[in-house]
């Protein structure tokens, strides 16, 4: 019978006493940095939502006036092939409560890895008024020219109803996006995703002209209110 | 416990004659994953540099502690600590470079430097040797990611530190900023470095 001392318990007196201190450390780092980090994530969306629903130029007269959306967060939940998925989905109101429009948020497999990205739709749902890229990691140079906003601009006043196609060489043409040369996986990735996100989400996405009528975001909800120029 | 080499021998040699990458070629995957800009070569620089400076300062204190059977298993958790902490950090306070970064800064945890640094100096050798070795070797590995970011970025985008240094009609070479652009900037200057090693030997030799 060995000795306590002889024990593999007992020669790793360090590593748990290490482990024990260190977790203790990075816990309380954690419960310091999680909310700052869960913030940045949450403003760097917010700050997109007026571009996406109004377009850039108008959100920025906005934001020149020294005005805000309002923004409330709802969640969207859809069952497809027995799986259930749920879209986060930010509602704009304008200061005096009318409805501005909408940005789901949405995320699917692009070449690299998930592709997380920002779709705004208008008060109807009918037309799409906004692409945001929120994180990818595809290929530098070839796939990532995704975020860049020529491309992205394409999808500015597609209709909804209609799905949207890769093609090439042939910019301009209703419902259809040019692939990126070098790109086509990552451009047809980001178009399946918007493509997928408006059938899921169309049923539920309009709210009625009433209800939103009767519902101005109160300040201090959520999400709580913007600046535009933050 | 053998005091050579010296503290300030330590810091020196981890500036170009060990050179983490020229000379050791360890922690080559960030070299060449992160390369592609000067601020998300020098972003890693720095976060290596505290890793590898609180590592080596933990390790060094508890040094008389180790059991040599676990002490592998003691630096990893001490590195995959200061690693968290680092990556926490970047999140918090450099949103963007984090995103940009994204899973290579906790990838730290697996740099050979480090681990090479804890078993070589720091765990023989007492807290302000480790400490100097640490900053050393940091030093060296910034200059070696420096010097790579700084080749890739001109010639792939024409800019360094997202400022255009070359003229707009410079045809930007995008296989710099692509992985092979990685190998080949990489082979290139381990080249030259080892190229300027043997001429000063030859020289000194005569």
């Amino acid at each position: 019978m060995r000795s306590f001392k002889e024990s593999n318990l007992f020669q790793a007196w360090l590593v748990l006493l290490l482990a024990t201190a260190f977790g203790a450390a990075l816990a309380g780092i954690q419960t310091k940095l999680g909310p700052v980090i869960e913030a940045n994530k949450t403003r760097e969306t917010l700050a997109k939502i007026p571009a996406l629903v109004l377009g850039e130029d108008p959100a920025a007269a906005l934001a020149s006036q020294k005005k805000s959306l309002s923004i409330t967060l709802r969640t969207i939940e859809i069952e497809r092939n027995g799986v259930k998925k749920f879209y986060t989905v930010y509602d704009a109101f304008f200061e005096d409560g009318t409805l501005a429009g909408y940005v789901a948020k949405a995320s699917g497999q692009g070449y690299a890895d998930k592709i997380e990205l920002l779709l705004g739709l208008d008060t109807e749902g009918k037309t799409i008024t906004g692409l945001f890229i929120l994180d990818q990691k595809e290929t530098p140079g070839l796939g990532n020219r995704i975020i860049e906003k020529p491309w992205r601009d394409q999808f500015l006043d597609q209709a909804s109803a209609t799905r949207l196609v890769v093609g090439k060489g042939n910019p301009g043409k209703a419902n259809e996006i040019d692939a990126i040369s070098g790109a086509t996986i990552s451009s047809r990735s980001v178009t399946g995703i918007v493509n997928n996100t408006i059938t899921d989400i169309k049923a539920q996405l309009v709210i009625p002209p009433k209800e939103a009528a009767e519902k101005p975001a109160p300040p201090g909800n959520e999400t709580g209110k913007i600046k535009e120029n933050t | 416990m053998a005091d050579s080499p010296t503290p300030f021998e330590r810091f020196v040699q981890g500036i170009l004659p060990e050179n983490p990458v020229y000379r050791q070629l360890l922690g080559l995957c960030p070299t060449l994953a992160v390369t592609n800009g000067m601020k998300p070569a020098l972003t890693m620089a720095c976060s290596v540099g505290f890793v590898l400076l609180c590592a080596n300062i933990v390790i060094s204190l508890i040094r008389n502690l180790l059991k040599p059977h676990l002490r592998i298993v003691i630096f990893t958790l001490t590195i995959a600590t200061f690693v968290t902490i680092a990556d926490r950090f970047l999140a918090a306070y450099f949103f963007q470079m984090s995103k940009t970064l994204g899973p290579y800064i906790p990838l730290i945890i697996v740099n050979c430097i480090i681990i090479c640094r804890c078993e070589v100096c720091a765990s023989k050798q007492g807290v302000v040797t480790a400490a100097s070795d640490a900053i050393g070797q940091a030093l060296g590995f910034g200059l070696a990611l420096s010097s790579i970011a700084a080749v890739r970025e001109i010639l792939g985008t024409g800019m360094l530190f997202g400022i255009r240094v070359l003229p707009d009609a410079w045809p930007d070479w995008v296989i710099m900023v692509l992985p092979p652009g990685a190998f080949i900037t990489l082979g290139l200057l381990l080249g030259c470095v080892n190229w300027i090693g043997i001429l000063k030997a030859r020289r000194s030799a005569k």
